[in-house]
């Protein structure tokens, strides 16, 4: 029973480290609080959808191809409302409310045009063929999903400290200004930054998608919870504290639903970002400088 | 009263109703705006009004006046305690912190038998009317004037225009803000009390995101220099969907664009006018 539940917050914690990743890169690079992330974990899960269901990919093709997907209408949306704003050197909650617009536009627009109905894979794309390790059982799809969670950790944990790219970025997260004058193209990484965070926003979404089989537009908007959370848990902008945080709250969750009572089990995020809030503000590992007003 | 007059109010009923509980709201929203903090848990406060009341009513019968009260209350306690820790930091945790609010508020409203799950509770009787609702409204309006004409006022646009700057000439930072805050969900509550004792019916879904986007979209369309201008804006998003009848399905994603627009493009708002202020001596 134990070690069941703690599998399974694993698996839910794995996936809430990669949502939260996407978001406080954004937030730590770009230093804007984006909410429209949440828009892109749906974005990610229904083209996945709509990519085995209706044109029969298989899922190990429609995962990429719909987080990529994603990560370009990442770049488009992080052009049209947030690049003016830059420009302009607006206050920060101007960018916030602005993605916070368009958030509900994006949600409205999608349960619009496709209800919202809760959607699920086609049985074929999901192996539901478990494997059992010492009375605790594992489905393949769980195993595909902790794994892709870990490999897409490594790939932007080397990207960020093994290539020059990273670099830029780093730079950039440090000071705009200076990083301009070194020579980064500050636009281009930018985009680059919102195309990653989208790529990683999408792939949760097709993941926890995956994980529950329960598809539909606002299913992001659930997600943004733990993801506010977890980023406020880790500290804001560190991404090591977002993993950590990920894992921490998927595994409290896992033991909540397991011994105290199922429907509490949304609420723990919140109670341990209020308490993170009053007690720790720089996060747990208290690297994220707090921004004091 | 004159016949035709009569049947008007009783056909728009409740669309007049939604008009000044609108209003409310918007003035919520200002309040904590107008100091240069962002609160994205407007309609979270309201939902707490809106259940604390119905439930005092429907299972203990307590008197109207003690139900607003405590509306009122209620709303203002969570206010201290998210609001409290993030008074330090940038306004960006508070923004966090009060979309969760919301959202944990939502789950638990859905998940508890005592209010009613994911049906919520009906048959609350009608107890608010014009005049409360509209006494209340024309109250918090007289108020924001005379504040935004005070000194009061003028620290409050201070911190708006630049923090920093208010902070070292004496405005004491966080006072105002928790103030603010405490103010805005108070006013958040009363109207969600009003609005239970008006519609007789009330579910958690009509407190979610959708609801606390929609009240920012009533203070930044109408414009926040001055209390007037989120009472504009709440009229004009409450009627335009009732007048232009297609817009009606599409009214969520009109209130994005409203704010997507207004921060873009308007940042002012419809109402651009400040109040002037009493005694400004050169």
């Amino acid at each position: 029973m134990l070690a069941q539940q703690l599998v399974n917050g694993i698996i839910s914690g794995a996936t809430y480290a990669l949502f939260a990743l996407g978001f406080t890169l954004m937030f730590g690079v770009l230093n804007v609080i984006n909410l429209t992330y949440g828009v892109y974990f749906s974005t990610g899960a229904l083209i996945a959808l709509y990519a085995t269901r209706n044109f029969a990919f298989p899922i190990l093709l429609a995962l990429p191809l719909a987080a990529v997907a994603t990560g370009l209408i990442a770049v488009v949306i992080d052009g049209l409302l947030l690049t003016p704003l830059r420009r302009k050197k607006a206050p920060e909650l101007a960018s916030l409310m602005v993605t916070l617009g368009a958030t509900l536009l994006l949600y409205s627009l999608m349960t619009a045009f496709i209800g919202t109905d809760i959607q699920r894979f086609p049985p074929a794309a999901i192996d539901s063929s478990a494997i059992e390790i010492g009375g605790v059982r594992v489905s393949r799809s769980q195993i595909l999903i902790v794994g892709t969670a870990f490999a897409m950790v490594a790939l932007l944990l080397a990207l960020m400290r093994g290539t020059r790219l990273g670099l830029a970025i780093r730079a950039l997260a440090e000071n705009p200004d200076a990083a301009r004058l070194m020579g980064v193209d500050v636009t281009l990484v930018t985009f680059f930054v919102s195309f990653v965070s989208g790529t990683l926003g999408a792939a949760a979404g097709i993941l926890i998608g995956l994980n529950y089989n329960a598809i539909q537009p606002y299913m992001g908007e659930v997600m943004m919870l733990k993801g506010f959370a977890v980023i406020i848990i880790g500290g804001l902008g560190d991404i090591r504290g977002a993993l950590i945080a990920g894992l921490i709250l998927g595994l409290l969750e896992g033991l909540t639903a397991g011994y105290v009572a199922s429907s509490l089990k949304d609420a723990v995020g919140f109670l341990l970002l209020v308490l993170t809030l009053w007690f720790r503000p720089v996060g747990l590992f208290g690297r994220a400088a707090v921004k004091r007003a | 009263m004159p016949a035709f007059l009569d049947d008007f109010l009783f056909s728009y009923q409740s669309l007049i109703y939604a008009l000044g509980i609108n209003g409310l709201l918007a003035l919520s929203m200002y309040v904590v705006l107008a100091i240069g903090q962002l609160s994205l848990g407007q309609a979270a406060f309201m939902g707490l009004g809106a259940y604390t009341s119905a439930l005092l009513t429907l299972k203990l019968g307590t008197p109207f006046a003690l139900v607003l009260l405590a509306s009122m209350a209620v709303p203002a306690l969570a206010a201290l305690i998210i609001g409290v820790p993030t008074l330090r930091l940038s306004g960006v945790y508070l923004a966090l912190a009060t979309i969760g609010l919301g959202e944990v508020l939502r789950i638990a409203f859905v998940n508890s038998e005592l209010t009613g799950g994911a049906l919520g509770l009906s048959g609350i009787p009608e107890k608010a009317g014009y005049a409360i609702i509209f006494g209340a409204l024309l109250l918090a309006l007289i108020a924001f004037v005379l504040v935004s004409r005070s000194r009061l006022g003028r620290a409050m646009e201070a911190m708006r225009e630049d923090e920093v700057a208010a902070g070292m000439l004496g405005v004491h930072l966080p006072r105002y803000r928790i103030s603010a805050l405490v103010v805005s969900a108070m006013l958040a509550g009363l109207a969600g009390a009003l609005n239970a004792h008006v519609s007789s019916f009330i579910s958690p879904n009509d407190y979610g995101f959708d609801a606390a986007v929609t009240i920012l979209s009533y203070a930044l369309l109408g414009g926040i220099g001055s209390p007037f201008g989120p009472v504009v804006g709440a009229i004009i998003l409450t009627l335009l969907p009732e007048v232009l009848r297609p817009l009606h399905d599409f009214r969520l994603v009109f209130n994005g664009l409203i704010i997507v627009i207004a921060v873009l493009f308007m940042p002012h708002g419809l109402v651009p006018w400040r109040i002037g202020r009493t005694g400004a001596r050169p």
